[in-house]
């Protein structure tokens, strides 16, 4: 009896440790992993700080922000959408948040429930554009990203807020492992990624979502809500965005309204490195964490050893290309 | 990207045939080409996957090494300078002011021996990379960071943090909010140079009614506050000091927009104000890319003679148009000094212990091609002498 095998799993059991860890670091992340053990290595060799307790952690830091709003972006590239108005949500949820608390004297967590609420509702209507009226992601999200900038520029003011409640920042908070500091807010990114990884692999509503990416009127005609998957979604990661909007304000310690303009595209750049196909339907979460930690690896290293930071940007572009080619590689192998 | 987007080659192939029975045998292709079909990894082309995958790994990481090697070839040797490192951060790369204290630095720092660490934010604006680079600079151990804030007030945190590990903190040309949340200030007094202005364009119009068109800055950053309410005070439009937060405007100015000190948004923000007032004959302009930005839609306009522009900055390229006579006269401002300074300081710091603290004012000069009676001005050979740029 063929049962229709529902796309990205490996034809193997799905159960015990070793095929789960297999299936966590498939084929689509051996690529990132390898890319990122390799700057690893030559980063620690050329400055002895990079390699410490402190500075691992740091990078884990910087990278929290975007690498959550990156959760948001797999889930929406692995339905073959693509979402470019993360980081103006983002900025939106964290004046939202930081203003409702300050100005207007909120009770902080109810000011935060806002916050998270008003990220959820641009995913919804993001989502709705996306299913009710069939206009393609990429003009939706082009749209709703000024709209989320204008608002975040109308409603903050341009004015930073600060002397936030210390609930606020308290992500930021860090604890000692050992000799080394570790912010709550690297801990949640990082349990956030795994719950994600949890139910795109694990549950049916994960299938479903490669399902949708992948093919979805074969999707539809097995039975699977396309629409309601889709929306569901848009929604999920617009509350994923409304958690990075809380974990940058705990780093940063203010409400900034001119705060994640350009982690839309670091977003995707970071789903593109690791492995994650952008025609949809294909990828892994945990690649993004691998593609998300390549960037702050290579950003931090490379301003340890006192490289100009434009080079960066052209290195970063360099293995964006590179991310592509091997993905397009990868998918021509399978023909 | 939906299937009928795509060029036919890579389509699925059960596209176009709507509606296939579900349970066909063939379903497990049409979604997963690849599962339980043929052993997919096979090693020739997975070899050269990894191939692909190394070689622009490889010159990336080439790339990087020159880079450091040649941001690091111009230190080192000093006599005593050693382990002593400087960080300079500033808003972003690429403009030349910043270029200009950029390169003032590094020249310090190779004059002392000491290695310097640079950074910068994406735009202006741009606070994350601002702290990021921070963070980053302390682990690899400067001595003191100077940095050009790019959010005054969100930058605080970030800056206690390396204060409270012991690095010297001085920020240049941008005040933090508040001021003492740094060591110590290397600044131009943004309102005494837009005073400047304001007085020799008082002088030149006289009593003539004058409309004014402000091309500012952006909302809420200091520097861009300073120089408006300082043209307004020197003009005699407004009783405003240096220690207002906000723009206070006068009835005499007409329009007021915001350019992001870029020329191209400069142009249209003179186009705009022209169209809203075709009356406007002078013009404040926060820098000398707007100025230039306001000249051209005012020549569009056939108004360039008929229309004073005032401006801050005293770049080359700025100084050469007072020269030109598109600008009247601009307040020079030294970034040069600034940088300068700023690694003397953390030097001094490093070797001493000696904290330098408070502002210290790097001067302002007004240039202008023609002077005006009652203030005091240089002309433009000591501009183009002194320019940064």
């Amino acid at each position: 009896m063929m049962e229709p095998s529902v796309v990205g799993a490996e034809a193997e059991p799905r159960t015990g440790a070793g095929p789960l860890l297999r299936q966590a670091l498939g084929l689509s992340t051996l690529g990132p992993l390898a890319a990122l053990v390799l700057a690893g290595l030559f980063f620690s060799i050329q400055s002895d700080r990079f390699l410490t307790g402190g500075n691992l952690s740091l990078i884990v830091q910087q990278v929290m922000v975007v690498g959550t709003l990156a959760i948001g972006q797999t889930l929406v590239i692995l339905t073959a959408g693509i979402d470019l108005s993360n980081g103006a949500v983002m900025a939106l949820g964290n004046i939202v948040m930081t203003r409702l608390a300050v100005a207007s004297g909120l009770n902080v967590y109810l000011a935060i429930a806002l916050g998270l609420l008003t990220c959820a509702g641009f995913g919804v209507l993001n989502g709705g554009l996306v299913t009710g009226l069939r206009l393609p992601p990429f003009i939706v999200t082009l749209g709703t990203l000024s709209i989320a900038f204008a608002l975040t520029h109308i409603y903050s003011n341009e004015q930073t807020v600060t002397g936030l409640p210390s609930q606020l920042t308290y992500l930021g908070k860090t604890f000692a492992l050992g000799q080394t500091d570790i912010t709550y807010g690297s801990v949640l990114m990082v349990a956030l990624f795994g719950l994600t990884w949890y139910v795109l692999s694990q549950t049916a509503a994960g299938r479903h979502l490669y399902a949708v990416g992948n093919h979805p009127e074969a999707a539809r005609l097995t039975g699977i809500r396309t629409r309601r998957v889709l929306l569901g979604t848009y929604t999920v990661a617009g509350l994923i965005y409304g958690l990075a909007a809380l974990l940058l304000v705990s780093r940063t310690g203010v409400g900034d309204p001119n705060a994640g303009q350009t982690d839309n595209l670091d977003s995707i750049t970071a789903v593109v490195l690791g492995g994650t196909s952008l025609f949809g339907g294909r990828g892994s979460v945990i690649g993004t964490l691998l593609g998300a930690l390549i960037v702050g690896v290579i950003r931090n290293g490379l301003q340890l050893i006192g490289t100009k930071s434009i080079y960066q940007t052209l290195i970063t572009g360099i293995l964006v290309i590179v991310a592509v080619s091997v993905d397009q590689l990868a998918r021509r192998r399978q023909r | 990207m939906s299937e009928l987007a795509k060029p036919a080659h890579l389509r699925r192939r059960s596209a176009g045939t709507d509606g296939a029975p579900p349970g066909a045998t063939r379903t497990t292709r049409t979604t997963d080409p690849g599962a339980g079909r043929r052993p997919d990894r096979s090693p020739r082309r997975r070899a050269g996957g990894m191939a692909a995958l190394a070689i622009p790994v490889v010159l990336a990481l080439t790339l990087a090494a020159c880079g450091s090697s040649d941001s690091g070839s111009g230190s080192g040797n000093g006599s005593s300078g050693g382990d002593i490192t400087v960080g300079l951060i500033t808003k972003t790369e690429t403009n030349p002011f910043f270029v200009k204290m950029k390169e003032g630095a590094e020249k310090e720092a190779q004059a002392k021996g000491v290695k310097l660490m640079t950074a910068a934010g994406k735009f202006d604006g741009d606070n994350a990379s601002q702290v990021t680079a921070i963070e980053n600079m302390v682990v690899a151990g400067v001595k003191g960071i100077l940095i050009t804030p790019s959010d005054t007030k969100a930058i605080i945190p970030a800056i206690q943090k390396a204060r409270d590990k012991g690095v010297l903190v001085i920020a240049l040309d941008t005040p933090t909010d508040p001021q003492s949340a740094v060591d110590a200030l290397f600044a131009t007094n943004n309102f005494t140079a837009g005073e400047l202005i304001g007085k020799y364009a008082k002088a030149v119009e006289g009593s003539k009614a004058v409309k004014i068109a402000t091309l500012d800055l952006a909302p809420g950053i200091t520097v861009g506050v300073l120089r408006h309410n300082g043209f307004l005070s020197g003009y005699g439009l407004a009783a405003v000091d240096n220690t207002a937060s906000d723009q206070v405007t006068a009835p005499s100015v007409v329009c007021s927009q915001d350019t992001q000190g870029d020329q191209a948004k400069g142009q249209t923000a003179m186009e705009n104000c022209l169209q809203k007032d075709p009356g406007i004959n002078l013009v404040y302009t926060i820098n000398e890319p707007a100025a230039l930005g306001a000249y051209t839609a005012l020549k569009a306009a056939g108004k360039e003679k008929d229309v004073l522009i005032v401006s801050v900055d005293g770049g080359c390229t700025g100084t050469k148009a007072v020269q030109d006579g598109k600008i009247a006269a601009t307040s020079q401002q030294y970034p040069l000094k600034m940088a300068e300074r700023g690694v003397d300081a953390v030097v001094d710091y490093a070797k001493t212990g000696n904290k330098v603290s408070g502002y210290t004012d790097t001067g302002v000069t007004l240039i202008a091609a023609k002077p005006a009676s009652g203030v005091d001005s240089k002309d433009v050979a000591f501009g183009l002498a002194n320019c940064w740029g």
